[in-house]
């Protein structure tokens, strides 16, 4: 058996290494905004409607990723535009977004030729398989992140925590949002291939469960979510390879156990230990 | 001295097609301590979010005679989410926001100075650190009252700040209003009518219309002639003078 160093002689082991390091950072940033602002489900609408863009992408023969991007930028827009706008209610908006982008992806599906060889891969993750490109792309992306929630990190924060007030200052809160609304599409379709449709809200939500254990400062938050979001998803990988099963629902269960643990723990320190 | 620092004419305000506020006409004067009282769904709330830019008025215009970012703002309570991951410290900062964009590169320091100091002169040092969620529904007062005076406003605009706080605190808050009407306006919205008007200096009802009454005694006749129809009810030890009534509504008050 191969010991963890020797794993790192391998190419596709490295890449995985790569891509759950560049997860963790733009995951863990991006998904602290996410939970912080209560949009999960807006970012689980993004998500599959995404789907609609790999479906397309199959049919032409593009890149599916480029037409997730897409699909996800536009979805994102389309979920806040009909929220203000066209005065339908958020749940509903997300639903309809949702859907549509489900059934265009099936469809097209259906309509290519042959079958989808890596369809299970965008549905469920498969990060031994990430290629050289998506590495730089997630790369790019994560240093993108750091750089814009570094110098805008006050404007973030100010919006996430009070959007009308923070109109009343002068602030382009429309700007942002949409600004902000674009990253989160990018961080959904860019991960995809380390999770999956289907897991990808758990790496944006659950390392923050965790991180607001220990803090309830949005900066700190954002930091202790990139290490637990490292932490599991490595540990995932290297269970998925020792035991032979798939890597995201690894990631995924390593994080739920490393969140279900400290929780147990601060659970007994608050309730058990204070009572001396 | 400038006579006016904001106008209102003629301000009409609907939400999904019903009218709100109908032909609204109000001036808020330099140094004024406004109260504006008036029934639940009156249109109190929405009269302050057009005067904030935060809704689109249908008809008529506002007026401002001060910059807009010389004007605080003191949401309802409930407006936030309380168990968002932010401290006290960064709440209050984060009144100065507007001038913060396109000061990226520059170091919090100065905003972060006159923060603290805001926080010293409210008495809540202690928290500062803390996250919002932690706090009492007076000590969430305090810091957004110190939020809203992050930007030194010359008109501050308060939804209510009344709510969820303790008798002791309200006392204090009024006291810290009279206060900070030496230097700047007050536009107050409250539905604590009988202690409002020990303070105020004059008072607006608002029911879809509004009706501007220039002192801070009202009798319940001219309310019901304003179409304002307010029970009148005052509690606790706070010093107030009950508005103004015949002997016939007594039994809703009590004077001290």
């Amino acid at each position: 058996m191969d010991t963890i160093i020797d794993l790192f002689s391998y190419d596709f082991f490295m890449n995985a290494f790569w891509a759950s390091f560049f997860a963790a950072i733009s995951c863990g940033i991006v998904g602290t905004y996410i939970v912080s602002r209560r949009i999960v489900f807006v970012s689980g609408g993004i998500t599959h409607a995404s789907f609609g863009g790999i479906g397309i992408g199959y049919f032409l023969g593009w890149s599916p990723l480029l037409g997730a991007a897409v699909f996800a930028i536009l979805s994102g827009w389309g979920i806040q535009l009909f929220t203000q706008k066209g005065k339908v209610r958020e749940d509903s908006s997300i639903a309809i977004w949702w859907s549509l982008g489900m059934a265009i992806g099936i469809i097209f599906i259906y309509l290519s030729p042959g079958y989808a060889p890596n369809l299970m891969s965008y549905l469920f993750g498969s990060v031994l398989t990430v290629s050289i490109t998506e590495l730089y792309l997630m790369g790019t992306l994560s240093l993108v992140l750091v750089l814009f929630f570094t110098l805008f990190y006050r404007l973030v924060l100010y919006v996430a925590f009070d959007e009308e007030f923070a109109k009343t200052t002068g602030l382009p809160v429309n700007l942002i949002n949409y600004l902000l609304i674009s990253l989160i599409a990018l961080t959904i379709v860019l991960n995809i291939r380390v999770v999956g449709i289907i897991l990808i809200l758990s790496l944006l939500t659950l390392p923050q469960a965790t991180a607001n254990l220990f803090t309830k400062d949005f900066k700190k938050m954002m930091v202790i979510s990139v290490l637990f979001a490292f932490v599991g998803s490595f540990a995932g990988l290297l269970f998925s390879f020792y035991v032979d099963i798939p890597s995201g629902a690894s990631i995924i269960f390593t994080l739920v156990l490393v969140f279900g643990l400290m929780k147990l723990a601060f659970y007994i320190r608050q309730n058990l230990l204070s009572r001396d | 001295m400038k006579s006016k620092l904001v106008e209102i004419k003629n301000l009409s305000v609907s939400y999904d097609q019903q009218r709100v506020l109908e032909q609204a006409t109000l001036d808020i004067e330099p140094l004024d301590f406004l109260g504006i009282i008036g029934p639940n769904g009156g249109g109190k709330t929405t009269l302050i979010k057009a005067l904030l830019g935060l809704v689109k008025p249908d008809a008529g215009s506002i007026k401002f005679h001060i910059p807009l970012k010389k004007v605080g703002y003191l949401p309802q309570i409930n407006q936030v989410d309380k168990r968002f991951p932010i401290t006290v410290l960064d709440v209050v900062q984060s009144g100065k926001a507007g001038t913060r964009f396109l000061n990226v590169f520059r170091k919090d320091q100065t905003d972060r100075l006159h923060a603290e100091k805001l926080i010293d002169e409210m008495g809540i040092s202690a928290i500062r650190h803390q996250a919002i969620g932690e706090l009492s529904g007076g000590q969430m007062q305090r810091v957004f009252l110190c939020r809203s005076l992050m930007n030194q406003p010359e008109l501050l605009i308060l939804d209510e700040p009344d709510t969820f706080v303790d008798n002791q605190f309200e006392s204090e808050l009024y006291e810290k209003l009279k206060e900070l009407n030496q230097r700047m306006a007050i536009l107050l919205v409250s539905h604590d009518v009988g202690t409002i008007s020990y303070y105020v200096k004059t008072i607006a009802c608002v029911n879809r219309q509004v009706h501007y009454h220039p002192s801070n005694v009202i009798s319940t006749e001219q309310l019901a002639s304003y179409n304002c129809p307010l029970q009148i009810i005052t509690h606790g030890h706070i010093p107030h003078t009950v508005l103004s009534m015949h002997e016939n509504h007594d039994h809703h008050g009590h004077h001290h």
